[in-house]
């Protein structure tokens, strides 16, 4: 299973390299969504509420640009049913999925983050970053895990982009809740890190949910 | 197929709606703070618990479903699913009047109970578009299914987020110590909760028959049609 999973993932990784179609269409909306932000609020420095709001949101938005996409490669050339036939597991498919979604994640927020501490945040970025990390890969892991489940649900749709954007936003909002309570302490002008064990505690709670929860219903997508 | 134990059932929801009414217009004392609008809390959380537990019960068909691959579960799940959105839309419009009444706006955002719910409703709406653009029907089922089960783990984990983010002003009904209900009360929200999930259970029986009957009469059409393909 673990072998299947990493050739799936090196084969998505390659991929991705080669055609560089998800990571940076998702950190050019990053960029763009920021400066709708700036606009959008007439603000040219946010700190506080805002500044984690207007960071969690945007990072969640490009999610979800990244989730149409995991499975566009397989639905729009038949991939799946060449993995249907190969003698794996589909949880080797899921684990290998949400894997390459989380490095995605990952990727966009290495330039994410800098150009948001360089655009739009008041307050230094770089104090409050070991805090702010695991927040950062935590939510990465329970949006790879949903968004995975979410991905492979739409594709059997007539119009799978629109029912991921529908159906990812409202189960993210848990995600975004504990994120940005995490991380809007962090950002204030004198920054503290208040109650970050009990945002932890929400975000893993449901990284394990929501991962346990995909392994065990994928098998039944997908299988026709 | 469905039908067994109908009537009795629908008695016995009739029998408990009137009740509930005759307790909650005769019985109950009018709320000494908020008066006569502190009634509509007799239909309003009724019909959010049991539209919450449908969504949950809705699930749980849906775990059934996919163990033993019989479509009636995914049927089951559907009508229990599409139910618990028509009350959830009684549970946000009544809600809204209470919240109007009794804290002056017609939405509050610190009431963690009410945005829950929110998110909760707008999720599963979009079980219709996931369900209806999937045409294969064995398939439909299935990924029907797979989003019961991860909408209903997601509720409890919603209100769990919810709750943490914000300050507690939504009197909790029955909490560990008993709720702060008094008196005459309490009897009568709990037949209210009783005549709503009586209610519940009924309209979906009711729903579940008509689409047995009606996908019954579709198979006979078709049988009738190959039998004597000149007479249609």
């Amino acid at each position: 299973m673990i072998r299947a999973a990493r050739a799936i993932l090196a084969k998505d990784l390659r991929l991705e390299l080669r055609t560089k179609e998800s990571v940076p269409a998702m950190t050019l909306f990053t960029l763009t969504v920021y400066v709708l932000f700036h606009f959008g609020l007439d603000r040219n420095s946010l700190d506080g509420s805002l500044a984690a709001g207007v960071l969690w949101v945007t990072l969640l938005l490009a999610a979800v640009v990244g989730v149409a996409r995991l499975f566009a490669a397989e639905r729009e050339q038949g991939g799946i049913e060449g993995l249907l036939l190969a003698p794996v597991d589909l949880t080797a498919l899921f684990v290998a999925k949400a894997a390459a979604l989380f490095l995605f994640l990952c990727a966009v927020e290495l330039v994410a983050l800098p150009a948001f501490a360089l655009l739009l945040l008041g307050p230094d970025l770089l104090d409050p970053l070991p805090e702010l990390l695991p927040v950062l890969l935590l939510a990465n892991l329970g949006v790879a895990a949903v968004g995975a489940l979410v991905a492979a649900l739409a594709t059997a749709t007539r119009a799978p982009e629109l029912i991921v954007t529908l159906l990812l936003l409202p189960l993210l909002v848990p995600v975004l809740i504990a994120s940005a309570q995490a991380t809007e302490p962090l950002v204030r002008s004198d920054p503290s890190a208040d109650e970050l064990g009990r945002w932890l505690g929400v975000l893993t709670l449901y990284d394990v949910v929501f991962v346990l929860l995909s392994v065990a219903v994928f098998d039944f997508l997908l299988e026709d | 197929m469905y039908s067994k134990g109908f009537k009795p059932l629908s008695v016995a929801t009739v029998v408990a709606v009137a009740t509930a009414l005759a307790l909650i217009f005769f019985y109950a004392p009018l709320d000494a703070d908020q008066g006569f609008v502190q009634k509509i809390f007799y239909v309003h959380v009724p019909m959010a618990m049991v539209s919450l537990g449908g969504f949950v019960a809705g699930g749980l068909m849906a775990i059934r479903h996919l163990r033993s691959g019989d479509p009636s579960w995914d049927v089951r799940s559907y009508v229990a699913i599409h139910l618990s959105i028509i009350l959830g839309v009684g549970v946000l419009v009544t809600g809204s009047i209470w919240a109007r009444a009794s804290w002056g706006h017609w939405w509050v955002w610190d009431e963690p109970v009410l945005v829950s719910f929110l998110i909760v409703f707008l999720l599963y709406c979009v079980y219709y578009p996931l369900r209806f653009s999937i045409e294969d029907p064995e398939r439909q089922a299935r990924y029907s299914s797979v989003f019961a089960i991860t909408a209903g783990a997601f509720v409890p984990l919603n209100f769990l987020a919810v709750r943490l983010a914000q300050a507690y002003t939504h009197p909790r009904v029955l909490s560990q110590t008993g709720g702060n209900l008094p008196g005459e009360m309490r009897p009568t929200f709990l037949v209210s909760l009783v005549a709503m999930t009586l209610l519940f259970v009924t309209l979906w029986k009711l729903e579940l028959t008509s689409k047995h009957a009606s996908a019954q009469l579709k198979s006979l059409r078709r049988k009738l049609a190959a039998r004597e393909p000149a007479a249609v």
